[in-house]
């Protein structure tokens, strides 16, 4: 359609031309989706297999300092006047093999098993008596064998880097020019490579403190390691996917494959609800706030958001207390002569306890979305109202045939976030009912039980950490693609709008 | 007919007031249970009835000067100092991060973009428990320096929204400035900061809120320390079973020294936050 017939049309007619148009390019997304994952990863190996045939050719090519630096890191630059730089690949590669030598290689030579010498009584050969020898820790030995794989990697890559820089350094010498000096090299950092000063810090950190530990507990979902088999004392080891065809085991009672087929049963109950309530009432109520007429909107805003603004901690630690046998809630209906016995909210049957999550949840939510939505829903064009009026459509009419169409399509992103967010709601299950009401029927977890408070209760309760880090997987892997097809359709939205 | 159209539209309008008065009660009167009762001054955790019946400042007393087995004012303290630290680095990294992204062009760029949200996908206790035998290996768990590091480490992928931010400055400043001679380190301190006040505030501020609200993490890393927790920990021990009876009334008197400032500082920046929110999850 050309952008003047688009101009053309009425906004309704706008909007649902935008809306199919979506839809029936969805497919074809979801194909290319999957075509570019292919890409990527051909081209991931395309490009290692050009880097190193770079770094041959390099070799082939470069003059004898060249060579002696694919050796020893930094020569060709000393040599040919970049002295700092030089020295300092120099030092690096000295520590790296320092370290690997004393420290890391230690370790990786036990990562295959993960340790073979269990601790135990022993008669010590330096004291002749019977004591506790210490084996070997399989956590440590997992942990720092993880520690000298990156750090190996991340050698590699700098060694790579200067073998580059050693035969660069060489091209300039032999074409004549000057070497670049060492400090125009620092001026260059604070400028045409200002990214890398910039990024070198959260990259450190993050690397330590999200990436390794994920690497690590990726890792622990194919070992043995849980109460069992707990470091130091005892050892584990590799089991490959046992830990997951466990989970998928279909047996009976309270085994830990019937609780996650329950857990996740009840994690997508909670998150449809979660989610559903929230925004149909959230939005409900932002257009009742916002009606022409409504007088005191800031105060009724106000009112609502004033429950999004206190920590969620408290708000929910103090619900926590409300709802017990003798809370105040229990004393409201009590002093109304509703009930004469306080209720048990949280840990009496499931279904009460459910219900009651999912309400105080609503409680919790609802102000979340008027904030959220609110602005958007100024913008839905009036004139789609009026002539809606004229046709006689009445206020729920219009709403379920304007408000909702034109929301779900500009919220789309936003309600799946919202539904990724309320599948990993920790806080919510944790501080209310701590997964209560408790029972036999299932392992190491209560019937409100989130998948992601089950994860939390087998690591700090019953230690079960190679189940935890499975089911932590599974979780990622529901939430990764829910989260990929998300960020392509809004992508493919966004192009769509330029008219071609 | 225009005065039964008047009619219909009072009669509506009515309906919405009452209820929206019946909804803002339901949904403010917890909050105001909460401020009555940290002030209420008979009876032990709860009472049998909705109105505390004398009103006193004992309980706010009590939380500042009984600090023998429950130390309010250290907490208060701890999360006070931990908040500062790590709301100065975090702030750092977040802006240089969405810095790089937004307004430099390299070739790691999109792959360190990708890398960044596929990181933001994992549950983020997932690693929560290797992180702990990091930091026991670096024997600083329980210590206040242990926290800093977990609230500051991973802040960098908080990035979005201040490069949101960033995109809309024009392109051309940056040019200009470049002929003029200004290098990229110049650039960003001495145009896009000073353009970006709005943006840097939010960041300071929802990375100094952080720490008052985490649970679960500072719950994880100081164990039984508990002269090292920080105030959401420290107030959801007071009502546990074994303090509840004697600290549930300073529990919230606690709550109510915790929420005020924190309410504040988030009714302050809502703006920026319905925008930030906006802006990463809905098309438009």
């Amino acid at each position: 359609m050309k952008y003047i017939d688009y101009m053309q049309l009425n906004p309704f007619q706008r909007f649902w031309y935008n809306f199919s148009n979506t839809m029936k390019a969805f497919p074809g997304k979801l194909k290319n989706f999957f075509a570019a994952i292919g890409m990527f990863i051909a081209n991931f190996f395309k490009g290692i297999g050009k880097a190193v045939a770079g770094y041959v050719s390099r070799f082939v090519k470069g003059d004898w300092a060249v060579k002696i630096s694919y050796l020893i890191m930094g020569f060709g630059n000393m040599v040919k006047g970049q002295f700092i730089k030089g020295l300092l690949f120099l030092g690096l590669q000295v520590a790296f093999i320092a370290y690997f030598i004393f420290f890391g290689w230690g370790y990786l030579q036990k990562f295959p098993t993960l340790g073979t010498v269990e601790q135990g009584m022993q008669i010590n050969p330096a004291t002749g008596g019977y004591e506790l020898m210490a084996g070997d820790n399989s956590m440590l030995i997992l942990l720092y064998g993880v520690l000298t794989i990156v750090l190996t990697v991340i050698f590699l890559a700098v060694y790579f880097a200067s073998t580059k820089s050693a035969y660069a350094v060489a091209q300039q010498v032999a074409a004549g020019e000057k070497p670049v000096d060492f400090v125009s090299e620092v001026k260059d950092l604070f400028d045409k490579k200002f990214h890398i000063t910039l990024l070198a810090f959260p990259t450190l950190t993050i690397s330590a403190f999200t990436i390794l530990p994920l690497i690590f507990m990726i890792l622990i979902a194919f070992t043995n390691y849980n109460k069992a088999h707990l470091a130091p004392g005892k050892l584990f080891t590799w089991v490959g996917f046992d830990t997951f065809s466990e989970i998928f085991a279909m047996t009976e009672g309270a085994s830990k494959g019937a609780t996650f087929v329950e857990l996740t049963k009840w994690t997508l109950i909670w998150a449809v609800f979660a989610t559903v309530l929230n925004y149909l009432f959230g939005m409900i109520l932002a257009l009742m706030i916002n009606k022409k007429g409504i007088k005191l909107k800031a105060l009724w805003r106000t009112l609502f958001v004033i429950t999004v603004a206190v920590p969620q901690f408290v708000t929910l630690l103090l619900m926590n207390q409300m709802l017990q046998e003798d809370g105040a809630i229990n004393v409201l209906l009590m002093s109304l002569g509703i009930i004469d016995k306080g209720i048990l909210f949280l840990n009496s049957t499931a279904l009460v306890a459910r219900i009651t999550v999912i309400v105080v949840n609503c409680w919790i939510g609802i102000p979340y979305t008027i904030l959220i939505t609110s602005g958007i829903l100024m913008n839905i064009p009036a004139d789609l109202y009026e002539s809606a009026t004229i046709d006689g459509a009445g206020p729920v009419r219009s709403f379920f045939s304007i408000t909702l169409p034109y929301m779900l399509f500009v919220t789309t992103p936003y309600l799946i976030t919202n539904f990724i967010g309320n599948v990993n709601n920790f806080n919510v299950i944790y501080l209310l009912t701590n997964g209560g009401p408790s029972t036999e029927n299932l392992y190491q977890a209560g019937y409100t039980d989130l998948l992601v408070t089950w994860l939390f209760k087998l690591t700090m309760n019953s230690q079960d950490y190679n189940l935890a880090a499975a089911v932590g997987i599974l979780v990622f892997i529901v939430c990764a693609t829910l989260s990929l097809v998300t960020f392509n359709l809004t992508k493919s939205a966004k192009s769509e709008e330029e008219f071609s | 007919m225009i005065k039964s159209y008047k009619l219909k539209r009072g009669l509506s309008n009515a309906f919405i007031y009452l209820l929206l008065a019946v909804l803002g009660i339901i949904w403010v009167s917890p909050l105001v249970y909460l401020v009555l009762h940290s002030f209420r001054d008979e009876g032990l955790a709860t009472v049998s009835y909705l109105l505390p019946k004398t009103y006193s400042f004992k309980n706010y007393i009590e939380l500042f000067t009984d600090t023998a087995t429950l130390n309010f004012p250290r907490w208060f303290l701890n999360t006070f100092v931990v908040a500062c630290f790590s709301c100065v680095i975090s702030t750092l990294a977040v802006l240089m991060v969405s810095y790089s992204f937004s307004r430099l062009r390299f070739k790691a760029r999109k792959p360190l973009i990708n890398i960044g949200m596929i990181l933001g996908m994992f549950p983020g206790f997932m690693t929560m428990i290797a992180i702990y035998y990091l930091l026991k290996a670096m024997g600083l768990t329980q210590t206040l320096l242990a926290l800093v590091i977990c609230y500051s480490a991973g802040a960098g992928l908080g990035y979005q929204i201040s490069k949101g931010f960033f995109d809309t400055i024009p392109r051309a400043l940056d040019e200009a400035a470049t002929i003029d001679g200004a290098t990229r380190n110049q650039i960003f301190w001495k145009i896009i900061l000073p353009m970006s006040k709005p943006i840097v505030v939010y960041t300071v501020l929802t990375s100094f809120i952080g720490p008052w609200t985490d649970f679960i993490l500072a719950k994880i890393i100081m164990g039984d320390a508990r002269d090292n927790y920080t105030v959401a920990i420290g107030l959801q021990t007071m009502v546990s079973l074994e303090f509840k009876a004697t600290y549930f009334k300073r529990f919230l008197a606690g709550s109510v020294i915790v929420a005020v400032p924190i309410s504040a500082l988030f009714l302050f920046m809502q703006r920026y936050y319905v925008e930030g929110v906006t802006a990463g999850g809905v098309k438009g």
